[in-house]
């Protein structure tokens, strides 16, 4: 497992202050961030592989700091956001699992191997030539999650993955980030997705209020709720 | 980011921009007139890429949807495409007065930011949307028709009361857009005021 | 990609994409200067002949020349009063013969080789153009024409369900905004997927 390291980290898009002096250590395997809308968790974990700098502070990862270090540390981490479609960006499905390692300059003939056991692992061999568009929204997210580890990262973070998808879908990805050997760090508002995970955080207004098991966690978090 | 490569940011508003060009003129085009040129939404998609782009972003993203039409995908509007309508179709000249079109709006829109003033903003948006379009537009009609050039422009005043319509409504949406989401276009009057550009992907999650 | 190639294995579908738009612009400037009728039978005589190799579905070529004959309907009675029959008529069958041609070769031209001709074109100006970024904005846009096109859909219907029709500002205004922010979306996806890698 990876380590991420928040220190003293705050951030304001403007006026707004969406983060407070944030200190964590993150070494779990499977980590899960809940907190209301509005709450800071989507932007704390948008830091983790640089896509918002911290207004101060420092985070890294295996000490890589993100804000210098942007380029290495997104090849170590893999990022899956809440809406599949905002992340497709090539045409069809194949093309889009291929891009990732196309910027890694890989060899043709690698390319095509690892995205073909990517399309076999997700279950979307069969839609391998198939305009990504035409999938449907539990596809999509699949294509999400398969155009992101065929790219082997280290950790993978998912900011609310299984919003937008029906009960069904949600629990085959659920499944899917349960099983996976790399770290894996999810925001969500589904407790049901964090069953077996070693740690979960709640945020609140831009700061740490529960951090422990999932069952004191979620307490917690259920009470901040009443 | 040199100002060479593009951003990741600005290559998906060329992307988007070019897609919304394409989309507007799915509802089908509309003929009016005697020498039919189909009328539709895809030059408000033009005039908008302009005026909420600017001119460079704006620029790329008029001529990727040309160059995708022109490559053969049935972008334009009524599912045409293919080179034909480049080179020696009656609309082709309009065709390229769009790049001339997006290019004039975007330059004069950076210099209306961030006040952007109504009649000002329409006069912008009606040098480039109209009269640089119709500049390119009739006279390659005439050519390519064999006509003399005064029937080319009497034909092409049927676009003009839908053109004006459009130079109007691009104004009032870029009005609105620009006051919510400011930072599209670095307005061009001051003297750029060093390096308060934020950084490309700091923008606000949704959550 | 499909878009309005017919697919084959014709001479004409097999020729080199360069090649071919050569030919094309020859071919429609020779047709541009044509004076005498016989010249414009026998031209058109040989890209009839090109359609018939290439087995272009009747359907399809008349799809592709339609428009521009509704143009000439209106168009020559105007010339001939103008310019006289004789001038109408070449002026419209040299129209008809060019926009057959160039309709031939985008009906056996695929996407990909023509915007891979295009990019080659671009070469000589790889100091100012970088061609993998145009690659891949051009792979970008046919990707995000499905997204925008939702997004135009969705706001028709959710102004139809709202009962507010008519006006273009109702649905301008929430296309392109919903439309910038897929765009950031995207640019983000983008950057956490190592396009700056």
């Amino acid at each position: 497992m990876s380590t991420i390291t928040f220190d003293a980290v705050s951030h304001a898009f403007g006026e707004r202050q969406v983060l407070r002096g944030i200190d964590l250590r993150l070494t779990e395997h499977r980590i899960g961030i809940v907190g209301a809308n509005g709450s800071g968790k989507s932007t704390l974990v948008r830091m983790i592989n640089g896509l918002v700098a911290p207004s101060s502070g420092t985070v890294s990862v295996d000490g890589l700091d993100v804000a210098k270090k942007a380029r290495e540390v997104r090849r170590l981490v893999g990022f899956i956001f809440t809406n599949p479609d905002n992340q497709i960006v090539m045409p069809t499905v194949q093309e889009d699992i291929a891009f990732t390692l196309r910027r890694r300059g890989l060899s043709a003939e690698e390319i095509t191997q690892r995205t073909t056991a990517a399309l076999h692992r997700f279950g979307l061999a069969g839609h391998a030539d198939h305009p990504a568009h035409l999938l449907s929204g539990g596809q999509k997210q699949l294509l999400a999650l398969a155009a992101v580890l065929v790219a082997d990262p280290k950790v993978l973070v998912a900011d609310e993955p299984t919003t937008l998808l029906d009960a069904r879908n949600a629990r085959h990805i659920g499944d899917l980030l349960r099983s996976m050997s790399q770290q894996v760090i999810v925001v969500t508002h589904q407790f049901a997705l964090l069953e077996g995970f070693d740690r979960v955080i709640v945020i609140e207004h831009g700061a740490v209020v529960a951090d422990g098991v999932p069952e004191d966690s979620l307490d917690a978090y259920r009470a901040l709720l009443a | 980011m040199t100002n060479r490569t593009l951003a990741a940011r600005d290559l998906a508003h060329i992307a988007i921009f070019a897609a919304l060009i394409a989309a507007l003129g799915l509802p089908g085009a509309l003929s009016i007139g005697a020498v039919a040129v189909p009328i539709t939404f895809q030059t408000l998609g033009v005039m908008l890429a302009g005026a909420i782009l600017g001119a460079r972003k704006g620029f790329f993203a008029v001529a990727l949807f040309l160059a995708l039409a022109a490559a053969g995908l049935p972008l334009l509007s009524g599912g045409r495409g293919g080179l034909l309508w480049f080179t020696i179709s009656p609309s082709t000249g309009y065709l390229y007065g769009w790049l001339l079109a997006v290019v004039v709006i975007g330059y004069l829109t950076a210099r209306l930011l961030p006040k952007y003033p109504f009649w000002p903003a329409v006069g912008a948006t009606a040098l480039g949307g109209v009269v640089a379009v119709y500049l390119l537009g009739i006279p390659v009609t005439a050519i390519n028709l064999g006509l003399p050039l005064w029937v080319a422009i009497f034909d092409s005043a049927k676009f003009l009361p839908g053109d004006l319509l459009k130079v109007v409504v691009t104004v009032l949406v870029a009005r609105q857009v620009h006051r919510a989401y400011p930072g599209l276009i670095a307005p061009l009057a001051r003297r750029s005021s060093s390096g308060t550009a934020p950084a490309q992907v700091d923008s606000a999650p949704t959550a | 990609m499909i878009g309005l190639y017919s697919p084959g294995r014709s001479v004409v579908h097999r020729a080199p994409t360069l090649l071919k738009l050569v030919l094309l612009s020859v071919g429609v400037v020779v047709i541009g200067v044509l004076q005498q009728p016989w010249q414009l039978a026998v031209a058109a005589l040989v890209v009839l002949t090109l359609f018939v190799i290439a087995r272009i579905p009747p359907r399809a070529a008349v799809a592709q020349i339609a428009p521009i004959l509704w143009m000439l309907v209106i168009v020559v009675p105007i010339q001939g009063l103008l310019a006289g029959w004789l001038v109408a008529g070449l002026m419209a069958g040299r129209l008809i013969t060019a926009v057959a041609l160039a309709a031939l070769f985008t009906l056996t031209t695929t996407v990909t080789s023509v915007l891979e001709a295009f990019q080659r074109m671009l070469r000589p100006f790889g100091r100012w153009i970088d061609a993998d970024r145009i690659g891949l904005l051009v792979a970008l846009t046919i990707r995000c024409i499905p997204l925008v096109t939702e997004i135009v859909t969705e706001v028709l219907e959710a102004r139809r369900a709202r009962g507010t029709r008519g006006s273009v500002m109702a649905l301008a205004v929430p296309v392109v905004v919903r439309s910038l922010y897929a765009a950031d979306a995207l640019g983000e996806a983008l950057v956490a997927r190592g396009l700056d890698d």
